[in-house]
């Protein structure tokens, strides 16, 4: 399950989303899209971590990222 | 996205799914989105007719799933302004930046104002002109490197940085001036509070709304975006405090 979705074809790499997170829960990698842009990434261990806060999605310039939140039963 | 799964956060539905030309870290396109939140957020994307300017944000056609007309240089508020007086039921914004709004358009923004026509200008300052390759703005800093002013800017010479939202705040047409900044979440959040109420200010018929938007432009800056997202607060906020210089909403009940 997901928390964090980000698309691959909208990120640029700028890396404003690496300092916006408060657990320092994504970087930018190595893989590039097909304009060239490295992508932000985040880890199956860390979306565990991740708490929906979306102060990552806020700081995307490019609307790139896209939060979700599992229904409590 | 799964039954299973509440959403937190998403594209505004205003935002056209397509990738933009802006530069990485260009803090254009959140501006972008910030707008296309207030449109969806008051349900006016079907009344809405945006005013593009020249300069980077030229291509907002491009990005906004609404109606869109092409201004030629510094004119968006005189076009808006026919444009609302045509339809005075549409909601009409005009998106400017620093080389159109404050250098070529002083004229057309000031006089907007002064009527106080029903209109919300969305400026984005980021002291330079973007697209033309980084030219000094009226909005340049003292000292900043420029391709015109490769040695800084000299006050002396070339005057002194201009602050639009202070200055068109002592106009008795302007209902509501605020300047705004998107260099971190929370500050990102106020924006987005703040262009809300530029909206619905129009929405509810109360006079002219300025919201001017301190951002970066990385590629002009010759930083890399983070380096030039942590300018915004560095350099630019001693010389452009946030905060709301008019607000005429309460006033009118």
């Amino acid at each position: 399950m997901k928390k964090l979705v980000i698309d691959e074809e909208f990120c640029k790499g700028c890396g404003l989303c690496v300092i916006a997170c408060p657990l320092e829960l994504i970087t930018v990698g190595t893989k590039v899209n097909k304009q060239g842009y490295p992508l932000a990434q985040i880890s199956d261990a860390n979306q565990v971590k991740c708490t929906a806060c979306s102060a990552c999605a806020r700081m995307c310039p490019d609307a790139a990222i896209s939060v979700y939140l599992p229904k409590k039963d | 996205m799964a039954d299973s799964m509440i959403t937190v956060f998403e594209r505004p539905h205003s935002l056209k799914p397509v990738p933009s030309h802006f530069c990485s870290g260009c803090h254009h396109g959140t501006v972008h989105r910030l707008v296309a939140e207030a449109l969806d957020q008051l349900e006016l994307q079907q009344q809405t007719i945006g005013i593009a300017s020249v300069g980077c944000s030229v291509l907002l056609y491009e990005y906004f799933d609404i109606d869109v007309v092409e201004a030629p240089h510094g004119r968006a508020p005189a076009v808006a302004t026919g444009v609302k007086r045509v339809h005075p039921d549409s909601i009409v914004f005009t998106y400017q930046g620093d080389g159109d709004l404050a250098a070529i358009g002083t004229a057309e923004i000031i006089h907007a104002a002064n009527r106080g026509e029903h209109l919300t200008v969305i400026f984005v300052n980021n002291t330079t002109y973007g697209m033309t390759g980084g030219q000094m703005a009226p909005t340049s800093l003292g000292g900043q490197v420029t391709t015109t002013t490769p040695y800084g800017r000299d006050l002396e010479t070339d005057g002194n940085p201009i602050r639009m939202a202070e200055l068109l705040a002592l106009l008795d047409g302007t209902h509501f001036s605020a300047r705004v900044s998107v260099d971190a979440p929370r500050r990102v959040a106020q924006a987005g509070k703040v262009i809300h109420k530029a909206f619905e200010m129009q929405k509810n018929r109360a006079g002219f709304a300025f919201v001017e938007v301190l951002a970066a432009c990385p590629t002009n800056w010759g930083l890399s975006a983070l380096d030039a997202n942590e300018r915004i607060s560095q350099e630019m906020m001693p010389c452009f405090p946030l905060g709301t210089f008019k607000d005429l909403s309460g006033a009118q009940g």
